[in-house]
């Protein structure tokens, strides 16, 4: 009986043994260097592996960190500046700090405003509608509705009106990862600047049919009038193709293009409300 | 023993309800309009303005380079407006609106119906002639027709295929055409012949279609230049690809052109139209569309004027159905559903088909259960319930490495599969992002 | 205009089937087997088959609306087959609380666990089978002899199968020929007058049920042929070369699981390759494991590992085994 165990004992240890020799050479032989700043770098990263600073995930945006002259154009939008102040310390370089964004819904095409023209029975992704055709209404522009965008989201920040049936973003969680922006076939969601009390003045509106054709589709679509353009005292206006843009970094919030505009398509959200005029009552979606 | 292609393929219900109905012509509508984009290739350049009064024949647009087509007003009358509606792309694009009054036609189109079939043009003439008369492919490709009666430097060709197959259920417009116009479609089939330099042409034509197969069959009468080839039914043997492989035994290599194997394939409606734009001096404004449906009162085949809108030729079969679901153009394998009915017929609307409520519903649908069924029906050889979770998955990289650009879209996989996956709208999706993909790629 | 039109891409059209119908439609084709069951094995068939369909079907049900909290689809039919397929698999005396367990593995291990239908590597009712075979090897290896509704159910009189008299007496060491006369003759065998699983005795029914799937294109004859041409031309080499010490090629068609796994087990859907091509290397290779299992392995009957060894398979068969792309050149060999 001990016969057999010390025979086992023996060639097991052996076994064991020789491989962990083998093993320790093989290492050695096929170790890659990697420079330790790597490691110390992801540490520092959020770790969500998002793609929002444009790299497939945090090790390889931390790659790119260590080998990079200077972090112009790097930026990672979850970590925002603490995080980049933080990466620039450990790297001894120096960052520039990035506006804050946040992602903003360009559309208000409710049912309500947007009467349903046809019914999409095709799989429920916004891309295959969109390859398809204009979608169930007359504007060939707006919302599908088929949660592209929420899909896409990693942060639990955006999601499905089940009344209005368009994307809301919450933001308070949004970190303006450009996910839900790539997401969209319709460039219906914008990065926008982030301002105080999450404030934001915007056309919400991406239509570019004339006027008559657009507002035929939508009641609260952009007709290109140029009321707004005309009213803006700080050329935070463009007109093109029909379509009025407001530019977030020149906008003052004076609010007049609000105020102008007679489809309500340009809304503003999170403002105190106005003191006058019953036309308050006909803002379209105070509550976004 | 039937010739057909050796894999894959479904057999769908043939639904051909209108294969016995003459084709009737549609009267004039009060309007029309032409979409000036009706084929593959460049956009056309307007010719006309607001106002103008046009005849029937008369040139609206000129095309927009070497792949791309004209584009003739289909009416007499004046142009009330140039302006975007819903197409049957899905989206607005800019058409020309035409008030009709009276029907009169541009002097030089020959309205005499002796059939002519001397070829007095050289092969230059002939192709002139299709450009200038706007021919596309009827089959519903709309590719520009010129295009393919010229053979490219480097290439060979020793074979003209004319498709008479319409694999499509439900579809019989290019069945009557052969019946009523035989002699016109085997002449338009000598013309481009002469126009490609070769001696040899098949016309494929289903078995479903004995009348057809023995009407053409007894015109040529035992000319050699021309045969008649009866083929098996099975759905997707009008795709050029399956129709090369069924004829000739070829395959189209991937990626690839039937040129490429030799061969020329041409739909028989797109015959038909070039003999009447060589013997005929016409330009392609009206054609055969079958308006068809289970459950329309007055099913039948109508020569329609390009640009007159569906609903027209919905009120000809006998009204809208009351519990109507979906309205095709095309066939119902291949075929658009259309979002409204003021949608105008283009070129390539070789038919209609009403579906009620009941014939157009889609089951949810559940996970794949790998029965293997998509595999085996696929004509390509691809595995479409693996392109499916790729694209769902947005795994671009390993979808192109799967072929996914060979499909066809023919949709036989999506009506096979007992989950009722919606397999084609993932793979479509899958296809176009990496041609997309590949496009960008080429253009650094 | 009445109402909104409705648009979708396309196709416009659908075959006929669905998972259901091809459910139905397997569940058809085992019915020659089971009244084949109840023929020779009388109540105790009954009682197996009623509790494993209805504990399958109970389990699924529970697990997807309690436990995932999911959709519930027992509607389409496919825990009914795994039923069916776990009670052809057992002997019929077999306890009901043993097949109540083999149901849970069955449904709760081999299927919900990985997602429910479509998402497992193993064959559902085999890892329940195989279960209950290591977990009461003596209950899973006492089967009844068949004597019509005499046979009883739990007092059944119980024997060995052909399979398991061959293997014994080769241990002991007497030859083919003389076992040969201890087994029921090859005639008896293809009606099922023999011991066994109840599901597996008769190759008749099986065949029965093998034509109406083809005839409804439930399947090819790709698996099915695969298996037993392997099984055949292996115990052919292996009795050619010594008659007295291994079974006819026929012995071993007839005997144990082979023709219901071909037929039934093995081909199940979610389990099996996709492509023909693999389809065909797949049944070889659990014809051969088989044979191995059952001639030099301490088993009698190994068609249940070889289906669940091949199952391991298949996952790499699909990801390297393609079917031959349209326009492809054909290599040369």
């Amino acid at each position: 009986m001990s016969h057999t165990i010390l025979i086992t004992v023996v060639v097991l240890g052996s076994v064991g043994l020789t491989a962990s020799i083998i093993l320790y050479f093989v290492s050695q032989k096929f170790k890659v260097y990697e420079d330790p700043r790597i490691d110390i770098i992801q540490e520092a990263l959020p770790g969500a592996n998002c793609g929002g600073c444009g790299f497939t995930g945090c090790r390889n945006f931390a790659e790119a960190l260590v080998k990079a002259e200077n972090l112009d154009g790097l930026y990672c939008p979850v970590g925002g500046a603490t995080v980049m102040a933080n990466v620039a310390n450990i790297l001894g370089k120096e960052v520039v700090a990035a506006e804050p964004l946040v992602a903003v819904v360009r559309c208000q095409g409710s049912p309500e405003y947007r009467p349903r023209t046809s019914v999409y029975d095709g799989a429920k992704d916004c891309r295959i509608a969109h390859n398809l055709y204009g979608g169930e209404t007359d504007c060939h522009y707006g919302c599908l509705g088929f949660g592209d965008c929420v899909r896409a989201c990693k942060f639990d920040a955006i999601y499905m009106d089940e009344k209005t049936q368009l994307p809301v973003i919450i933001d308070d969680k949004c970190v303006a990862c450009g996910a839900c922006v790539k997401a969209c076939p319709r460039n219906i969601i914008e990065l926008r600047k982030k301002a105080k009390k999450d404030r934001k003045i915007f056309v919400s509106c991406v239509n570019c049919d004339k006027g008559g054709t657009a507002r035929k589709a939508c009641k609260v679509a952009c007709i290109g009038c140029n009321k707004c353009f005309n009213v803006c005292e700080f050329g935070a206006i463009t007109i093109k193709n029909n379509l009025a843009y407001i530019d977030s970094f020149k906008c003052t919030f004076c609010r007049k293009c609000v105020t102008e505009c007679p489809t309500n398509a340009i809304i503003e959200l999170n403002f105190p409300p106005r003191k006058i005029k019953a036309e308050a009552a006909q803002e379209p979606s105070k509550e976004q | 023993m039937l010739k057909t292609f050796p894999r894959g393929g479904v057999h769908p219900p043939e639904n051909k309800l209108t294969a016995g109905c003459p084709i009737e012509v549609l009267p004039l509508p009060q309007s029309v309009t032409i979409p000036i984009t009706q084929h593959l290739g460049a956009t056309p350049v307007i010719t006309v303005n607001k106002g103008d009064k046009v005849l029937a024949g008369q040139l609206i647009a000129r095309a927009g380079g070497y792949i791309s087509a004209n584009v003739h007003s289909s009416v007499s009358g004046t142009i009330s407006k140039i302006d975007v509606i819903t197409d049957i792309s899905g989206y607005k694009q800019t058409c020309i609106f035409i008030d009709v009054s009276g029907d009169e036609w541009v002097g030089d189109i020959d309205r005499n119906p002796d059939i002519i079939k001397e070829i007095r043009h050289t092969p230059e003439e002939i192709i002139q002639k299709c450009l200038d008369a706007g021919i596309v492919g009827m089959g519903g490709a709309t590719f520009p027709a010129h295009v393919k009666l010229k053979i490219p430097a480097g290439k060979k060709c020793n074979l003209l295929i004319i498709n008479g197959v319409e694999c499509e259920p439900y579809l019989t417009s290019d069945h009557r055409l052969m019946l009523e116009k035989g002699e016109e479609v085997i002449t338009g089939a000598r013309i481009m012949m002469k126009a490609l330099g070769v001696t040899r042409a098949i016309i494929g034509i289903e078995n479903n279609k004995p009348d057809a197969i023995e009407h053409l069959g007894s015109l040529l009468n035992g000319q050699e230049d021309i045969i008649i080839q009866p083929l098996k039914v099975k759905y997707p043997q009008g795709g050029e690809k399956q129709l090369i492989k069924a004829l000739t035994g070829r395959e189209v290599p991937p990626g690839g052109l039937p040129i490429d194997v030799g061969v020329i394939v041409h739909n028989a409606g797109t015959a038909f139209a070039v003999y009447e734009a060589v013997q005929k001096n016409k330009p392609l404004f009206e054609r055969v569309v079958t308006v068809t449906g289970n459950s329309l009162k007055k099913p039948g085949n109508f020569l329609v004027r390009i640009g007159t809108p569906v609903v027209k030729l919905i009120e000809a079969a006998g009204g809208l159905p009351e519990n109507t679901g979906k309205i095709i153009s095309g066939g119902p394998m291949m075929g658009k559903a259309l979002s409204n009915t003021q949608i105008p017929v283009v070129k390539g609307t070789s038919g209609i088909v009403v579906f009620s409520e009941k014939e157009s519903a889609r089951i949810p649908y559940g996970p794949c259960i790998r029965c293997s069924k998509c595999v085996s029906v696929c004509p390509m050889g691809l595995e479409p319930y693996l392109l499916m979770a790729l694209s769902e998955k947005e795994l671009y990289e390993r979808i192109r490495n799967e072929r996914v650009t060979d499909c066809m879209e023919c949709g036989s996989c999506s009506f096979v599969c007992p989950a009722h996956r919606p397999l084609l709208d993932y793979i479509r999706l899958g296809k176009s992002t990496v041609i997309k993909m590949m496009r960008e790629k080429s253009m650094k | 205009m009445n109402n909104l039109l409705k648009v979708s891409p396309s196709p416009h059209i659908h075959a006929r089937d669905d998972t259901k119908k091809l459910m139905s439609g397997v569940i058809i084709a085992l019915i020659p087997a089971f009244i084949a069951s109840v023929y020779y094995f009388g109540w105790g068939a009954v009682i197996v088959t009623l509790t494993s369909v209805l504990s399958c079907v109970f389990f699924e049900y529970v697990i997807q609306k309690y436990l995932i909290r999911g959709p519930v689809t027992v509607t389409d039919w496919s825990a009914v087959v795994t039923g069916l397929l776990l009670a052809f698999n057992v002997p019929s005396n077999l306890p009901v609380y043993i097949i109540i367990i083999g149901s849970l593995v069955a449904i709760g291990v081999g299927k919900m666990s990985f997602g429910g239908l479509g998402n497992n590597p193993f064959n559902p009712a085999l890892v329940g089978r195989v279960f209950l075979l290591i977990s009461f090897p003596v209950r899973m290896t006492t089967w009844p002899v068949p004597s019509g509704f005499k046979t009883g159910y739990a007092d059944a009189v119980t024997g060995a199968t052909p399979l398991g008299i061959v293997k014994e007496g080769l241990r002991n060491g007497e030859t083919i020929h003389q076992l040969m006369a201890q087994v029921p003759d090859h005639m008896q065998m293809f009606y099922g007058h023999m011991g066994g699983s109840m599901g597996e005795v008769s190759a008749v029914a099986l065949l029965l049920g093998f034509a109406y799937l083809l005839i409804r294109k439930i399947i090819t004859w790709h698996i099915p042929v695969a298996v037993t041409g392997s099984v055949v031309i292996f115990t052919l080499i292996l009795w050619l070369i010594n008659p007295e010490k291994n079974s006819d090629p026929l012995f071993h068609l007839l005997t144990g699981g082979v023709l219901l796994g071909a037929i039934f087990m093995a081909t199940d859907y979610v389990t099996s390759p996709m492509v023909p091509k693999a389809m065909l290397i797949y049944g070889a290779g659990i014809g051969i494991i088989t044979v191995i299992i059952r001639v030099y392995g301490s088993y009698p009957e190994g068609v249940s590992f070889a289906i669940l060894i091949m199952n391991a398979f298949v996952p790499l068969m699909n990801a390297y085994i393609k079917p031959r792309r349209f326009g492809e050149e054909v290599k040369n060999g």
